[in-house]
Order: C-alpha cells, then structure tokens, then sequence
C-alpha cells in the first residue's frame, strides 16, 4: 500500500511544473555549475562572521606587522594568509568575504526595490493604457537612453555617499527595466479571457491586478531580476572604485578593489587582484542562471 | 498638403528641446534646491555682511522660479558658473579636457569596428565552429567583466609584469588647431593604447554580437544565394554582399554608444589616471566643485540628445518608414 502510493505521489510530481522547470534547468551543466557556485558565495556571505578566519574590521585581531604578506604565506595570528594580506595586516580572504556580503546585499536590496517599483508602474500603465501609460513609457525611454553609469553618478553627486544612496541610485536607474518587461507581458495577458471574467465579476482594480494579471507576467520579470542582480553588483562596484560609493567603513568588492589598485604598481597584485576575481565569480555565475532561466522561461524556445 | 519629413522634425527638435529643459530644471533642483546653496556656493567662514552681499550678487534672496529663469538665461547664452577650484568658467574647464577624451573615444570606436566586425562575421559564417563559439564566449566575458578591473588587469599584465606599455597618464602631447593632441608620436600613442582598449571592449562585444546575428541573418537571404549560384567568390560575397547588410544595424548602434562611451570614459580615465572630462567629473565630485559638475551634467545632457536627434534624423533619412509612421503618431 504505502509503495503505491508513493508511487503516486512520485508521479504527481512528475507531472508538477516545478519538476519540469528544475528538469529543463538542469540540462544545462554550466547553469547548475552557476547556480551552485552563487549558492556558495550567497551561504558564505551570510554566515561571513562565523566562516572567516578573522573579524577584518576589528582593529584588534589585525596584525600590522604581517601586513603586505604575498599569497599562501604563514601567519603567527591566523595559521595562513591564503589569499595575502593588505596594507594593514587585513586577511584578504576574509576582507573579500566581508565584502561580497556587502556587494550582493547592497545588489539584492536594490534589485528587489527596483523590481517592485518598477512592476508596478509598468502593470499600471499596461492595465489603465491611455494618456497614463503614454507618460510613464515617455518616462522609461527617457530614462533609458542614458547610460546607468551616468545616471548613478549624477545622483550620487548630489546625494553625496552611503549604502542608502548607493541602493536609491541603483533602484533609480533600474525600474525602467522592469515597467518595460512586465508592460509588454501585461499588455498581451490584459486581453486575455480570465482578465474579462474577473472584470465582468466587478472586481475591484487592484484585486485583478494584483491577484490575476502580475501572477502572469512573473517568468519574464524573473529572467530580468536575475541579470540585473549581476548588472547591480557590477554597477555598485564601479561607483564604489570611483570612491562615490559606499563608504571606507563597510567595503564591498569595488572598494576592496580600489584599495588594491594602489600597490598593483609594485607589484603586489593580490590586494586588488583576488577581490575582483571573486566580482568576476560572482557576475558570471548569476549570468549563468540568469541565460538558462531566458532559454526555460521564453516561450517563444519551447520545444 | 502633407509634409511629413517637416512634420517628423518639428516633432523631433520639440522632444529633444524638451528632454533638455526638463534636465535643466532636474539639476536645478538638485544642486541648488537641495541643502542649502549658500552653504555650496560660499565659504562658511565668510562674515556676515560678505556673506549677504554673496548671496544677494548670486540672486538667492530671490524666488526660486525667478532663480531658475536666471540659471536658464545664463545656461542658454553658455555661462554655467565658475569652478571653485580652477577660478576659470566651468564650461572652458570641461572644453579644455573635452579633446582628450574624444581621443581615446574615437580610438576606441575605431578597435570597436576593426576588431568586432571581422571577428563578429566570423563567428556568423562558422557558428557551430570552435572558433565561432570561442568568439562568442569572449564576447560574454567582454559584457560580464567589470570595465574598471579590466582596465586594472591590464595595467598589471602590459605595465607591470611585462614592462610594454606606461600605466597611466597622458603622456607628451602636441598643439594642433588649439588643442592637444596625443596620437602622432609613438610615445602619446602608447599611452591612448590600454585606456581606448579598455573602453572599447564592451563595445566590441556588442559589435561581434550584431555582426553576428546580422551575419546569419543575412546568409539565408536570395540574393546571397544568388550570389553563390553566379558562382562569385566566398571572399567577394562576404565583403561586398554581407558587410554592406550588417552595417546599417552596426552604425546604428554605434552612432546611439558612441555617447555612452563618453559617459563610460569615467571609468576608464579614473583607472588610466587620463586627464579628460571623465576623471575631472570625479575630482569635481570629490573636490565638490558643484559649477563644474552642474556644466559637465548639462553639457553631457546636450550631447547625448544630440547624438539620439542626429541618429534619429540619419536613420529616418536612410529608412523611410520610420519617419512616415512617426509623423503619422
């Protein structure tokens, strides 16, 4: 009895659209290999105070006298410096992991701002159409023919720096993206039949939007997040290598970086060498994901 | 009588003037709205009666539209405030450093054609190929690489661990027609080699993607098996049938990046130390030298919707159902 109906249960959920989404996911080796590597650095950002051989912001458990240490070399504090140290005795392995959490937090707190701002403008103007979503399109264009770079750099000119300036200009350069996406799916799913059905039962505006066309619009609003989160960790890296990022006290990757840029002429590669290469890491592997989820997700690639 | 070529430019110039004024009126707002501008604009430590006079000989007694009727009326007859740090108009200070980035710009674009077009056909004509994937991977890897530690690898491998090329600076530059000018000697040149690359590398990548794409696209079509049937050479269909197809699509692009690159300059002239706009945009930003940050805004504005009006106006030229169906909206 009980092997039957795990049986059954087996094929259910065989038959599910999860099975066949992480089936169809798992076709392609580099986007499991991707997905795999982006969960380890996300479980290690995470639990980054408890993984790295040392706190690399508490003053005490820094060792200036084996600053500057090259790759692989022993350490009297810490057992190895497999990753070197920088100018002030810092563990670059744990200087880069303390960073990535920076990185991929100030990355995920902007994407996901970004994406809720941005999909609700852009359900708005697909479902009311008309003059509001002519003026909100107007909008995005505008916004979208100027390079992000050049945008965040203007906004944070102004608003001066900080983690909460730099989420603000990553969020103001990114929403269009979204409105765009979701506007284009909401568009052709707003003349589809249940969105009649539900209009005909007079439901309330918001409860249709919200409850029967966004669920709709969802797989290419995910392809998009998920680049985006690569193109935000890239973007926040940048402004912070130009110095208008986040500030000294918490470093993510950029900063790192520019620290490192410094000593690179002497020849001690490591200190700005290692933290891009965990950037470079990173970005590929969310791209990895993020091509394969395209290639799911895309109707128009079904076989 | 129906005019819709005058029709799509008159609409064209309003959008364009448009896009402008709202500009003025968003960087009015932030720098000189937002905090409190005499605290921007005059030393804190000025006595009272001076600090009065500054504010009254700069008009910020007045109301704020009266303000930015002033800020306008200046920006329009190309005055934009005086840089705190160079005491010299903040407009004349960004001109001055304008040929040094158009320099490494238009090197870079040149790369951007010369390497992207011929790897990007390539990678077209042979897809399924070892040598068409290992084009395309690199062209991945020119999108993902973050552009600053690009520029910073490449410090390290042709400055540092080779010795071939200088890490930074402009190096000598000669006079001509005003401004200086670094590609005529061996030395400047070497200099313009890394920074132009660095900017170009994304570039090219979404060159070899567009040669591509247009690439496969165009050898499916008749003419080109046409071509083949009047038995002309491979070499002769692909530089003279295929090229001339891809490139509307190419310069279009390009033609639209080309301000991007500018924008990106930032980037690269911070890493290259390149004393062009870009790097005097984060000197201002970090000397908080707001007149010239405001001038390099409004002027970077002004390009960039030049470009896309010229751009617009070439592509309608060369394509006109473009202009027909906007004229129409």
């Amino acid at each position: 009895m009980s092997s039957i109906s795990h049986k059954t249960i087996l094929q259910n959920w065989r038959q599910s659209p999860w099975w066949r989404f992480f089936n169809e996911f798992g076709e392609s080796r580099l986007a499991v290999l991707g997905l795999l590597i982006f969960l380890v650095l996300m479980v290690s950002a995470l639990f980054a105070p408890w993984i790295t051989p040392q706190n690399p912001y508490d003053l005490a458990q820094l060792d200036i006298m084996e600053n500057m240490s090259p790759p692989l070399s022993e350490s009297y504090s810490i057992g190895s410096y497999w990753l070197g140290s920088d100018d002030q005795g810092r563990d670059m392995l744990s200087a880069i992991i303390y960073g990535l959490r920076m990185s991929l937090g100030v990355a995920a707190t902007a994407t996901f701002l970004a994406l809720a701002i941005g999909t609700a403008i852009g359900i708005l103007a697909a479902y009311f159409g008309g003059r509001v979503d002519s003026i909100i399109m107007r909008l995005v264009d505008l916004q979208l023919s100027f390079p992000a770079i050049l945008v965040a750099l203007i906004l944070l000119a102004v608003l001066g720096k900080g983690v909460d300036k730099v989420v603000i200009a990553l969020v103001t350069v990114q929403w269009a993206y979204y409105a765009r996406t979701v506007r284009g799916s909401a568009l052709v799913e707003r003349r589809r039949e249940y969105i009649e059905a539900a209009q005909c039962l007079a439901l309330s505006h918001p409860r249709i939007v919200f409850m029967h066309l966004l669920p709709n619009c969802l797989p290419p609003l995910i392809v998009v997040a998920t680049i985006q989160v690569a193109n935000s960790i890239a973007l926040e890296a940048t402004l912070s290598f130009l110095g208008v990022g986040v500030p000294i006290t918490e470093p993510s990757l950029g900063l790192l970086i520019a620290n490192g840029y410094g000593y690179m002429l002497s020849g001690k590669y490591w200190i700005a060498f290692y933290p891009g290469i965990a950037l470079l890491i990173a970005i590929i592997a969310i791209n990895l994901v993020g091509d394969q989820l395209r290639d799911i997700l895309n109707p128009r690639l079904r076989r | 009588m129906r005019m819709p070529w005058l029709v799509y430019l008159i609409r064209r110039f309003g959008q364009a003037s448009f896009v402008i004024f709202a500009m003025a009126v968003l960087v009015f707002l932030g720098v000189f709205a937002i905090g409190n501008p005499i605290d921007i604009l005059i030393a804190p430590d000025a006595p009272p009666a001076e600090m009065e006079a500054a504010i009254a000989r700069l008009g910020l007694d007045k109301p704020l539209w009266e303000q930015f009727l002033i800020f306008l009326g200046k920006a329009l007859q190309g005055d934009l405030g005086n840089s705190f740090v160079y005491a010299e108009p903040a407009v004349s200070v960004i001109l001055a450093r304008m040929p040094a980035t158009l320099e490494i710009a238009a090197l870079a674009l040149l790369m951007a054609i010369f390497f992207g077009i011929p790897l990007g056909v390539l990678a077209g004509l042979k897809p399924e190929t070892a040598v068409g994937k290992s084009i395309m991977a690199g062209s991945i890897m020119g999108f993902s690489l973050p552009n600053f530690w690009q520029g910073l690898m490449l410090i390290l491998l042709f400055s540092v661990l080779l010795g071939w090329l200088p890490a930074g600076g402009r190096g000598p530059t000669e006079v001509i027609l005003g401004m200086r000018i670094s590609f005529l000697s061996w030395e400047g040149f070497s200099h313009m080699l890394m920074p132009a690359f660095n900017l170009a590398l994304f570039k090219m990548s979404l060159v070899i993607r567009l040669a591509r794409a247009g690439t496969r696209e165009v050898i499916l079509q008749d003419y080109i098996k046409f071509a083949r049937a009047k038995g002309l050479s491979t070499q002769r269909i692909v530089m003279v049938h295929v090229l001339k197809n891809i490139m509307i699509p190419v310069v279009t692009i390009l033609g639209l990046e080309l301000g991007s690159m500018i924008a990106f300059a930032v980037v690269t002239e911070t890493v290259f130390s390149w004393p062009g706009m870009g790097k005097l945009l984060i000197d201002s930003i970090n000397r908080l030298d707001r007149p010239v940050i405001v001038a390099y805004l409004m002027l970077t504005v002004f390009l960039f919707v030049l470009i896309n009006l010229l751009v617009d106006i070439l592509y309608s030229v060369i394509d006109p159902r473009v202009r027909l169906s906007e004229s129409k909206a």
